[in-house]
């Protein structure tokens, strides 16, 4: 009885733990966003909010915007279903913290090491698109739902292109294990995955890009030409909630890319100095470089054209994995290298 | 509470779950509330197999029905301008013959159950494997070795279909202004632009 308890309370705080830093990355990553594409636009970037009236080049911002954010008033739209309308930011927030079950930060530092780890977050990955839809077809506005279609299409197009990139990974690896992913990459930088494996390394981060609906894939969001796409019609805490919930998933992504192809906690370097040690540092600093190029794809590059994604998605990038599968499948045959 | 019994709470919350929401697809009066409701129906069963420690399966029941299949029928159902149904669907025309077709999978699962309960499986306890046994391994090991045959027969048929439907649905039209995309993107600029060099005009600022 009190072995339960304690055990259902000791995962809770590790559960909180886990949401509260995210939420508290997706915070100051909006500010390294601003910040990055302020520097490539040769601007300052927000520099303003600080603390105890210290500017501090603007780090008190996130907070600022949070507060705003919270403090708005929540506005339903005539006819909007109310009960979809509620629920939907919530689907969208509560898949893209659900995936973060089972990510190992470091050795044996992760809240539930599941066998059938890699299936599991992709399934999670692939419920996001419910927040989406319904929050379109809830809101009852003609923009809201164009979005909310453009992104279903979307994200499950590359769907099918990020599982088959995945599955490279799983035959190098065997396992589906995350943990086990990262342990058959140990010794040095020439080990991990992202060598025999670069086409689906390539692949799969760029679908991971179109499949958080970020730029140069945003058209589900299409400021020009549907506004704001399917969270339109949100304001308020709700609007902050969807905000969350795509930040976090940029997050699992660069995270997950990390473990699959970088050797998640792994040391680049061998040898027996500090540098060479595992630590969740390198895990951190890995999926920072991702991050910074999600950023630097949005400062640089121009939206595509709806066609031009579905061509990029279907045409190209399932013939490439599937090849590369088959190549991979004869590698782990024949053992070559270091990583089969 | 013994873990026992908290996994026999859960078994029958979402066990009721499942049966509610599996009633509420056919009964609710809105079609996107129907299409949701399975949805809903559809987790709680994977739940129910997550408890019987069948995770592979649990989560492929998610990831190909929730995350795909459901999310194309409710793309269509949005799409599709459906007037509202004035009345519950049990009273619709079709009604009966749903019900027979029920009836008769209820007495064939009652059968199964029969033959299976009186045989071999215990019915009262799980078989426990170890900390180290996968799922995903005896699955992947069974359908490449024992069922080789009837494996490739699904993938197969499940191909001519994917073909069937794509072969059913297109059409050329000849008005139809397709891009072909390997053409844009070799074309030469120089083809298409002239780049004049030019003196600068010199006027005062007036409009000649």
């Amino acid at each position: 009885m009190m072995e339960t308890v304690i055990y259902l309370a000791w995962t809770m705080a590790k559960i909180l733990a886990i949401v509260l830093s995210v939420v508290l990355v997706v915070a100051y990553l909006t500010y390294f966003e601003r910040k990055v594409i302020g520097f490539m636009h040769a601007r300052i970037g927000p520099n303003r909010v600080g603390f105890l009236g210290f500017k501090l080049r603007g780090i008190g911002q996130p907070f600022a915007d949070v507060l705003k954010l919270l403090t708005k008033e929540i506005i339903f739209p005539q006819k909007a279903n109310k009960f979809l309308f509620v629920i939907a930011p919530m689907i969208t927030l509560a898949t893209a913290f659900a995936a973060w079950a089972v990510i190992p930060f470091s050795d044996g530092l992760v809240l539930t090491d599941v066998n059938a780890g890699l299936i599991y977050v992709l399934a999670m990955t692939s419920l996001g698109v419910y927040g989406v839809i319904i929050a379109g077809w809830a809101s009852n506005s003609k923009y809201a739902l164009l979005g909310a279609l453009r992104s279903a299409a979307q994200i499950i197009s590359y769907e099918i292109a990020m599982g088959f990139a995945l599955v490279g990974v799983i035959v190098a690896a065997g396992t589906l294990n995350l943990s086990g992913i990262v342990n058959g990459q140990q010794g040095g930088i020439l080990n991990w995955y992202f060598i025999p494996l670069f086409p689906l390394f390539i692949v799969y981060y760029i679908s991971g890009v179109a499949e958080t609906n970020r730029l140069p894939f945003d058209v589900a969001e299409g400021e020009s030409e549907i506004v704001a796409g399917f969270h339109v019609e949100y304001s308020g805490a709700a609007f902050a909630l969807f905000f969350l919930g795509e930040y976090a998933n940029m997050i699992l992504i660069s995270a997950l890319a990390t473990i699959m192809f970088l050797g998640g906690w792994l040391s680049p370097i061998g040898g027996d100095s500090w540098l060479a040690q595992p630590s969740i540092l390198w895990f951190i600093a890995k999926t920072s470089v991702f991050l910074y190029v999600y950023f630097w794809l949005r400062a640089t590059l121009p939206r595509y054209r709806y066609d031009q994604i579905m061509r990029l998605g279907w045409k190209v990038f399932i013939p490439i994995t599937i090849v590369w599968i088959l190549v991979a499948a004869v590698l782990k045959v024949y053992q070559i290298g270091p990583w089969f | 509470m013994s873990p026992e019994l908290l996994i026999q709470i859960l078994f029958y919350l979402f066990g009721a779950l499942a049966i509610g929401s599996g009633m509420a697809v056919v009964s609710v009066r809105n079609t996107v509330y129907s299409a949701l409701f399975l949805v809903f129906c559809f987790f709680n069963v994977a739940i129910l197999w997550m408890l019987l420690e069948a995770e592979f399966l649990a989560i492929i029941l998610v990831l190909v029905y929730v995350g795909a299949v459901m999310v194309l029928f409710l793309f269509v159902i949005m799409m599709l301008d459906i007037k509202k149904v004035t009345k519950s669907q049990f009273k619709s025309g079709y009604t009966k013959a749903a019900l027979l077709i029920a009836a008769a999978m209820l007495v064939e699962l009652m059968m199964l159950f029969g033959y299976r309960m009186k045989s071999q499986l215990p019915a009262d306890e799980l078989i426990r494997q170890g900390e180290s046994y996968s799922n995903v391994t005896e699955i992947g090991m069974t359908l490449f070795t024992d069922y080789v045959y009837a494996f490739e027969v699904a993938a197969v048929i499940l191909l001519v279909a994917i073909v069937a439907a794509i072969m059913l649905t297109i059409r050329k039209r000849p008005e139809n202004k397709q891009i072909d995309a390997s053409k844009q993107i070799h074309v030469n600029p120089a083809d298409r632009f002239r780049v004049v060099s030019m003196d600068a005009e010199k006027g005062n600022g007036e409009e000649s």
